[in-house]
């Protein structure tokens, strides 16, 4: 018996849909011979895992803390590689935006007013499209290789964010903990419910839905798929890759910038020696998951929000790292792309001598 | 030992990882294929590599392990990409960001053990020789076997037919369909000979460099290789020139530091990134020389028309 791939004539749009769905499926059965492999009860860590998360409104309001940010970067990575282009250092970018954005606190410590927020923000988004814009130069100026200098990226930016909060920008009265001065008032997003659930998360689902209707609605939505897709039709059609490739990566920077700047100014209301769990780096999943489509990516962050805290609960009950979660995301990964492969393909199982013959 | 003999030492098992990882991804990419999972290889190279070595007390066992894991993360990437046609870019970071969870989670009980070092092969005689005698003569196994997988390399993918068969497949892989060659066979294999290297570089980390274990101990330098193999402009030669120009400027932030010159030690550290920036940027803006050797259908997916 071999395996044979068959083209079809034109992509399944039922495989288009039923692809995630199958990938998701099979981890989660992976995840189940995972766990009894290490002697526990499948049905109960993948419902500790998958389930539990959504049955509290605790955990609910954590879900969407912990998407937000993913699916703010998740949309802008998305239309990234759907231009074929390739950001990878969202995490660097992300730290940057949250440097640019903290300054405002930092250096104006007592400064209170609705400005300061709007200040911050925009300050964040600029800080990290300012970031995204050297992997775009150096694509465009250059033909450096983008996957490889926006990772770089990210080592320094870490470093330029660890750097700050141990030297220059440590809080005085901080008992000489690595952190900065605690935001306060205006300095803070506003927050829903009872304090934890951040404007962030209205954030991305307001630009996931503007970035859906550009994708599918106006001119530089087609340049992006056509560039993406088509680059030599792209260039007859008068479309420039070079304006292409700045457009995706200052959007995506600035959205990386403004979840970091979120994270700071929400969640952990300081800058601190790590800002987020590789929020830059799921959301590379995230992307995918959500079949490159803005409002595919806001299922996909939740689905991988609940995937964190399913870590979390495991590791509580159980005793296993939070690692887990990583283990698990990366499965995913893999499973939607070799899913991906139905849309295009019909696979056939055919004994060796027909293929012979 | 003199300070030069201690630098020229430290700069060898700086750059031995990144050696041996870049080697490996060269063929691969010669043979047309991208692997951005070199970063997820090397650091299951490196926890299988240390908990081998420590639960069977062999460093060699220990070596062999971390060669295996890499040749294992490299055949999910192989039958993806090869298989079911995936995109190549899309499943290197899959395998980078997988290994780099699994082995945090394999790993996690064996953080900070003091693992088993990798022996320098004494080389009777030779191995005393005031100063040549440890610069030279004074290493473990997998400082020469990367040196001696670079001439290898050179010499078969230049020198042999095999070595022709690698690069026809890489340069034109609808030709060499069609003079009988399989490709995606040679595909397979020169993934695997990838992952074996980036493994083996993973057990030189956690097993010659610091002999422990700490979680995302390859710090990037799968991803330097990768830089390096630009670098290099596809030649083993230039990428054991890069990789030993890599090693020294990771070792000089180091000794910079010990100076206690009022540099910040965070800008000493983040320099191999960014002279692996400049270094793509200098190569890559000269597109005479990039373009003889880069191979064609790098990154291009191959089906058989049947």
């Amino acid at each position: 018996m071999i395996l044979l791939l068959e083209r079809r004539t034109s992509p399944s749009r039922a495989m288009t849909f039923l692809s995630p769905v199958l990938a998701i499926g099979v981890t989660v059965m992976i995840g189940g011979v995972i766990f009894s492999a290490l002697g526990l009860y499948p049905l109960k860590a993948l419902y500790l895992y998958f389930v539990e998360p959504l049955t509290s409104l605790w955990s609910i309001e954590e879900i969407i803390v912990k998407a937000a940010p993913l699916v703010l970067i998740g949309v802008g990575l998305s239309i990234c590689y759907t231009a074929n282009v390739w950001n990878i250092g969202a995490e660097g970018q992300l730290t940057v935006g949250a440097l640019f954005g903290a300054a405002i606190p930092i250096y104006f410590t007592g400064w209170q007013s609705p400005l300061v927020l709007v200040l911050m923000l925009a300050l964040g988004a600029v800080g990290g499209a300012l970031f995204a814009a050297i992997p775009a130069l150096l694509k465009t100026r250059f033909n450096a290789n983008e996957i490889l200098t926006s990772l770089m990226l990210v080592y320094v930016a870490q470093y330029l964010l660890d750097w700050l909060v141990r030297g220059p920008w440590r809080d005085p009265q901080g008992y000489n903990f690595p952190q900065s001065v605690p935001f306060e008032g205006w300095q803070l997003l506003p927050t829903l419910g009872d304090g934890r659930v951040h404007i962030g998360a209205m954030l991305a689902i307001v630009v996931a839905l503007i970035l859906f209707v550009m994708m599918g609605r106006s001119l530089r939505g087609f340049e992006i798929r056509v560039i993406g897709s088509a680059p030599r039709a792209g260039a007859f059609a008068g479309f420039a890759e070079k304006r292409v490739i700045w457009f995706c990566f200052i959007l995506s920077g600035a959205l990386a910038g403004m979840a970091g700047l979120c994270e700071v100014a929400g969640p952990s209301g300081q800058l601190q020696p790590t800002i987020s769990p590789g929020y830059g780096f799921t959301a590379i999943i995230v992307a995918f998951l959500g079949r490159l489509n803005p409002v595919g990516v806001i299922f996909a962050g939740i689905l991988l929000a609940i995937s964190y805290l399913g870590g979390e609960a495991v590791q509580v009950e159980f005793n296993i790292s939070d690692k887990s979660a990583q283990v698990f995301q990366g499965i995913l990964l893999f499973l939607i792309l070799a899913c991906d492969t139905l849309i295009h393909y019909r696979i056939r199982f055919v004994s060796r001598k027909v293929k012979q013959a | 030992m003199s300070a030069i003999e201690a630098v020229i030492l430290t700069i060898i098992t700086a750059s031995t990882p990144l050696l041996l990882a870049a080697i490996g991804e060269l063929v691969t990419e010669r043979a047309g294929v991208l692997n951005l999972g070199v970063e997820g290889m090397m650091i299951m190279g490196a926890v299988c590599g240390f908990i081998a070595a420590l639960l069977s007390g062999s460093a060699t066992l220990g070596v062999l392990a971390g060669l295996v894991a890499g040749v294992a993360m490299s055949m999910i990437f192989a039958f993806l990409t090869q298989t079911l046609m995936t995109s190549q870019v899309a499943t290197g970071l899959a395998l980078t960001l997988m290994g780099l969870g699994l082995s945090g989670l394999i790993g996690e009980s064996f953080t900070g053990q003091p693992g088993v070092k990798l022996q320098a092969l004494a080389i009777p005689g030779l191995s005393t020789i005031p100063f040549l005698g440890p610069v030279l003569f004074g290493h473990d196994l997998l400082v020469y076997l990367s040196l001696a997988l670079t001439g290898g390399v050179s010499y078969v993918l230049f020198r042999t037919r095999l070595g022709l068969i690698i690069v026809a497949v890489g340069g034109n892989h609808h030709s060499a369909h069609a003079l009988g060659y399989n490709v995606i066979g040679v595909r397979y294999a020169c993934i695997a000979f990838g992952g074996a290297c980036s493994g083996l570089a993973g057990a030189y980390l956690s097993l010659a460099y610091t002999s422990q274990w700490i979680e995302n101990m390859s710090a990037g330098r799968g991803w330097i290789a990768l830089a390096l193999v630009v670098f290099a402009t596809w030649l083993p030669k230039r990428v054991l020139i890069g990789a030993y120009l890599f090693g020294a400027v990771w070792i000089m932030g180091l000794y910079i530091q010990g100076l206690g010159i009022a540099i910040p030690s965070q800008l000493l550290s983040s320099l191999p990134y960014l002279v692996t920036i400049a270094a793509l940027i200098i190569i890559s803006g000269n597109r005479t020389i990039t373009k003889v050797n880069t191979p064609a259908c790098i990154g291009q997916p191959f089906a058989p028309e049947r």
